[in-house]
């Protein structure tokens, strides 16, 4: 095995499991109906998050993560359909009218989205879109206030001269500086859980580690949960306590971080470990994953990845294996043969062929 | 499922989402604005102002705006002569009738004063009743779409074939058949709501239209409902902002528009009448003397276009001067 956590800092021990989750879902399903057919584009998730801890939520571009993160939100199109459950803080979100959901938005869950240049408004200041997320959640507060809690964010998130650089407008600011300004405004409020959607894909990879530091600090000084969603493994090592693998609309396997990167019990987890660049492999080629994922329209009978999978056997094409236990509690897979990959070399052995 | 979610809605009751009081683009000085002599605390608006200030034509185009206003409103004070007919037919521009005089001896100055009173009450009313109504109408079928969009977009599209003349010379020979009886004063205000309601507010509710679509997908949206932003707030205060360069474009050339509207309805006789004037009045009563008479046409030809100019040259500097993209000249 020579597939290793990308480490950038250790990573978190000793989830917080006593406690209520503060995040519950259980089996999430959404769905979108176009001219073509059912888009199935979540399939029976289930996850739970406690306060605090740091999920990872790890997936090709369609497979689901986006649209799970906006379910919980409640941001989704009014064309899609959700099912199943999600209580947060023990009060269920799905069916409620957008006019309760947006008490929780922005004030209980915050957001960080992808794309920094996109997601501030381009005719306001920074601080004044900051003190308006601030006021509109804090019904009384005064406009004076608001601004103060808004450079108090923009320090939080280490922005040098935050009183100055609130009176600026985003074109003003840097891609990392602009996402330091989205996490500023998702903590403004000091919400429990923050989603993260992609949070450092559009910017340098110099920037990225930082923001990702600002992020965890942001969310230890208000003890909030993450829910951070990346195609991005070596962001995954870094920052989050468990780590689900979704691809085509479901979770195909979750554990411990250390655990999924030590030992992976799903050929598409092996496979996504062998798609990152080690420096263990300096000259040798990355193994990649043959073949694309499934189209949400079209899903393959059985098992999703069956199509992709160097194991794949003729009753993986029939019935879609379920999410069963493996090695020890709280690592789940998703596959009839986890049992042996236990002991197997990596993405190279499973997904190299004859090539080499 | 079904629990009532008490606490939350009872929640929200408590706290209701703050609208402000605010206009955009509104920045409140923040704490803490000393040590940094270099970049001077300033708000929104005052930028806006300073940026408005540097640009040339905008400053002259408001001084002609306002000379002009002064002209039509504080004019009748300086200048008493009255607007009947009197025996000083035909007089060339002079002393005792600083423009002169038309062939049944009606006061130059004294009509195109009374009529760039009523071409800007008529201009500035079209636009502003126009503008609010295109970008209102527009913002919600965009932002709404569905069977809004649907309602709005055929209302404009059967409006649109319809010669705007021809909508307004109908409506307002109607009008004016029936209020005969108030031949001053209602007129005019009948002739801009008339112009406002059938001609000048589709283009802008059409472009405002087009632009928020686009503007709706921009994640800055998205944000601001993952902030818990009501669709109201999103439309009006986050979308619409963006959007005030066209709108401003639109209002100023709907000003100027109106005025050449107004002048052509007045022209073929169905706008303004005796004894009220407007410009387009005016030239039409004096359309046979233009070559024996040219002061007659000439100068509420001149003020029609000194209307259109001063109000373009001002929504050219506002557009500037609320782009935040501009660059900052000086400190």
């Amino acid at each position: 095995m020579n597939v290793r956590p990308i480490d950038v800092w250790p990573a978190h021990v000793e989830p917080p499991v006593e406690r209520a989750p503060l995040l519950q879902v259980e089996g999430l399903s959404v769905d979108f109906g176009t001219e073509d057919g059912l888009v199935r584009a979540v399939r029976d998730v289930s996850f739970r998050l406690h306060p605090g801890e740091v999920l990872g939520v790890v997936g090709e571009s369609g497979c689901g993560k986006s649209v799970s993160a906006a379910a919980v939100m409640g941001l989704l199109p009014r064309t899609a359909r959700v099912s199943g459950s999600i209580r947060f803080d023990g009060r269920e979100l799905v069916g409620r009218p957008d006019e309760e959901l947006r008490e929780l938005r922005g004030n209980r869950i915050g957001m960080v989205f992808q794309d920094p240049m996109t997601s501030l408004n381009p005719v306001y200041t920074v601080g004044w879109q900051l003190a308006e997320a601030f006021r509109a959640h804090h019904g009384g507060a005064s406009r004076k206030r608001g601004w103060a809690k808004a450079v108090e964010a923009l320090e939080q998130v280490g922005i040098p001269q935050p009183d100055r650089r609130a009176r600026q407008y985003p074109h003003e600011f840097s891609g990392g500086m602009r996402q330091r300004a989205m996490i500023a405004m998702a903590i403004v409020n000091e919400p429990d859980l923050i989603i993260a959607d992609e949070p450092t894909t559009a910017l340098d990879v110099t920037v990225q580690a930082q923001i990702l530091e600002t992020l965890r600090a942001a969310a230890s000084s208000t003890g909030a949960a993450i829910m951070l969603i990346t195609h991005d493994l070596g962001v995954v090592a870094g920052m989050a306590d468990r780590v689900q693998v979704m691809y085509g609309g479901t979770v195909v396997e979750s554990a411990e971080t250390v655990r999924l990167f030590a030992h992976p019990r799903m050929p598409y987890t092996v496979g996504l470990l062998g798609s990152v660049p080690n420096a263990e492999q300096v000259g040798r080629a990355l193994t990649p994953i043959p073949g694309a994922p499934p189209s949400p329209l079209n899903l393959p009978p059985g098992c999703t990845f069956g199509p992709r999978c160097p194991l794949v056997e003729p009753g993986c094409r029939t019935l879609e294996p379920a999410l069963v236990m493996v090695d020890e509690p709280g690592h789940e897979a998703r596959c009839v043969r986890w049992e042996e990959l236990t002991g197997q070399a990596g993405a190279e052995v499973l997904f190299g062929g004859g090539d080499d | 499922m079904s629990d009532p979610l008490s606490p939350l809605a009872a929640a929200e009751a408590a706290a209701p989402v703050p609208t402000g009081p605010a206009g955009a683009g509104q920045v409140p000085g923040g704490p803490g604005s000393g040590g940094f002599e270099t970049v001077r605390a300033r708000s929104g608006w005052a930028m806006v102002g300073r940026r408005f200030l540097r640009h040339r034509a905008a400053v002259a185009g408001s001084v002609l705006f306002v000379a002009l206003l002064l002209f039509a409103f504080a004019g009748p004070l300086l200048w008493t002569a009255t607007l009947d007919p009197s025996s000083d037919a035909k007089l060339p521009p002079g002393p005792a009738h600083p423009l002169g005089t038309d062939r049944i001896g009606h006061d130059m100055l004294a009509s195109v004063i009374s009529g760039t009173r009523f071409s800007l009450q008529i201009a500035l009313v079209v636009a502003l009743v126009a503008g609010v109504l295109g970008v209102v109408l527009g913002a919600l079928a965009g932002y709404l779409r569905g069977w809004v969009d649907s309602a709005v977009s055929r209302l404009v599209d059967l409006l649109l074939c319809i010669p705007p003349l021809v909508v307004t010379a109908v409506l307002a020979r109607n009008t004016f058949t029936l209020g005969q009886a108030s031949r001053d004063g209602g007129n005019w205000l009948t002739v801009a709501m008339i112009l406002a309601l059938f001609t000048a507010w589709f283009a802008i509710a059409r472009t405002i239209r087009g632009m928020v679509l686009s503007l709706r997908e921009k994640e800055f949206v998205e944000a601001a409902r993952a902030l818990g932003a009501s669709p109201w707030r999103i439309v009006f205060r986050h979308i619409l902002p963006n959007t005030v360069d066209v709108i401003i474009v639109n209002a100023t050339v709907t000003v100027a528009q109106a005025v050449l509207l107004e002048s052509a309805l007045s022209f073929i006789g169905l706008g303004v009448r005796r004894p009220s004037a407007s410009l387009g009045l005016l030239i039409n009563e004096n359309r046979n003397e233009i070559t024996t008479l040219p002061w007659l046409f000439w100068f509420p030809f001149l003020f029609i276009v000194l209307i259109s100019l001063s109000v373009n040259f001002i929504g050219d500097g506002l557009r500037d001067a609320f782009d935040p993209k501009q660059k900052r000249v000086g400190a």
